[in-house]
């Protein structure tokens, strides 16, 4: 009978599912891939943005304020390091999404000011630049809502019970999520003004330009 | 008693204004019964039996998995956000592999979009689909011929996933070691049930050598995998050695329902998607 409770015992700290153990080893897990996907998106979108600046100013170099806003912006966003560990410390967190975000209004404003030149619209190199760009935005779109899934699930575990004290015990706590972007300029009612002030590119909830 | 009726009265009360104020629901994607999928009856049933002749040969050809769908709308939705459910949900392609596509028409929004799962973004990458899709597709699509437009968007397609090397087709998929968790609770019942029946017949150590060696097999056939079998048997070896008198307690257990892959039809493989492709608009 004692052989028996010894086994019981073995099997219950294999499979530690009772106290959460292991949905928070598997849900950290999630979140670093995650983590790792939108990392990646957001490093294809940085490396397309040389090529992209190069295609424009060969037809609009006109227009230095916007290119060199989006250099500056990408410079910045390459500055910080998007390290796993940057999950654990809300400030940077906020900062990287601050530089991402300015580099999508940067981009935003890019792709508007190219549509007065008809002759960069049609080529063929920019065209390409502009479908992989709309695909990498759509992506970046994906591998955050997936990430912010993750956090979720994570999140909830470190403060569910009882696998919060298992989380306690062993120093798990709960990880920043991704925020609406321009939480502000939700907030505030839109104002409609009919001067002839060029137009502000639209940035949807996701960030990305439609 | 009439307190419960007043509850119960304010309950629907509360239900039916709610009612108008819910969001507009999704549009459910429809379930994977074949390659082509028409919801609006755009195709004659020989123009789908040609194009699903045509995906099901490049399939068998290069194990690539892809799918047509058409429906009137996806709104609320934008067809990008429509696609990656129907991606998440059908799977397609191989696991591992991630080689499935997506041509996906909502025909009423005038959108169409190629969703391509992650084994083929290298070679239908972002550009190369909407390459395909303003060039091949909705040139057709402006005109009406919309059989025209996905045959050609289908051919494009094709070919550029010839262009990349992929593993052969109909390989027998080898389950990976960290499958052995979900066979845990089976090895357990069956070496506690049967361990303890043969060790009241044979004695301690042989009983344990023949529920070892039984689980091991038994685990081998569900699993696929030699590896697996060989630790599920050593684990009901343990058990049977390590646990106490169960003998007499043997009782009848089910096989409980392993279904099997089921012949005929078509089932995505498991592939999976992150948002790579494109989306047009005629």
């Amino acid at each position: 009978m004692r052989r028996l409770w010894v086994a019981i015992t073995v099997l219950i700290a294999l499979t530690l599912t009772g106290c959460g153990y292991n949905a928070l080893q598997s849900t950290d897990e999630q979140i670093k891939s995650s983590w790792a996907d939108v990392v990646n998106q957001f490093q294809r979108r940085a490396d397309l943005i040389p090529n992209l600046v190069n295609t424009v100013k060969g037809f609009a170099a006109q227009e230095k304020d916007v290119l060199l806003g989006v250099t500056n912006a990408r410079a910045k966003v390459g500055s910080i390091q998007a390290t796993p560990e940057l999950l654990n410390n809300p400030e940077a967190f906020a900062k990287f999404q601050a530089a991402q975000r300015e580099l999508s209004g940067t981009l935003a404003r890019l792709l508007v000011v190219s549509e007065n030149y008809p002759q960069l619209k049609s080529d063929a190199n920019f065209r390409a630049l502009q479908a992989q760009l709309e695909g990498t935005e759509n992506s970046i779109t994906l591998a955050r809502d997936r990430y912010i899934t993750a956090v979720q699930q994570y999140n909830v575990t470190v403060r569910a019970f009882p696998s919060n004290l298992t989380a306690m015990a062993f120093g798990y706590k709960t990880k920043p999520n991704f925020t609406v972007d321009n939480e502000k300029e939700i907030s505030t009612a839109p104002k409609v003004d009919f001067a002839p002030v060029p137009s502000k590119p639209q940035v949807d909830a996701q960030g990305a330009t439609r | 008693m009439a307190m419960s009726r007043y509850m119960a009265r304010a309950v629907f009360l509360a239900f039916t204004l709610c009612w108008p104020f819910m969001a507009p629901a999704q549009v459910p994607v429809p379930p994977l019964s074949g390659r082509v999928t028409d919801q609006t009856a755009t195709f004659t049933t020989e123009q789908k039996a040609v194009l699903e002749q045509t995906l099901q040969a490049f399939e068998a050809r290069k194990g690539t998995q892809l799918a047509v769908l058409i429906v009137p709308t996806t709104a609320p939705e934008t067809i990008e956000q429509y696609a990656i459910r129907v991606a998440e949900l059908w799977k397609l392609g191989r696991k591992k592999v991630d080689d499935g596509a997506i041509l996906l028409v909502a025909k009423n929004d005038r959108a169409v979009r190629i969703e391509v799962g992650y084994g083929l973004e290298g070679v239908l990458n972002d550009a190369i689909s909407n390459r395909i899709i303003s060039e091949r597709i909705t040139p057709r699509f402006t005109q009406g011929d919309f059989n025209g437009g996905v045959s050609a968007g289908v051919d494009q397609i094709i070919r550029a996933v010839d262009g990349e090397p992929l593993p052969q087709p109909n390989r027998t998929p080898v389950a990976g070691i960290g499958n052995i968790q979900q066979y845990v609770p089976v090895i357990f019942i069956l070496a506690m049930v049967m361990g303890g029946l043969l060790r009241s017949i044979l004695g301690r150590f042989p009983g344990a050598l023949v529920t070892g060696g039984a689980v091991a097999v038994v685990a081998w056939l569900f699993a696929g995998a030699v590896s697996i079998g060989l630790v599920a048997g050593v684990l009901a070896l343990f058990f049977t050695l390590l646990g106490g008198g169960m003998g007499g307690h043997g009782g009848g257990f089910g096989t409980g329902g392993f279904g099997g892959r089921g012949g005929g039809g078509f089932s995505g493989g498991g592939g999976g998607f992150g948002g790579g492709g494109a989306t047009g608009r005629w």
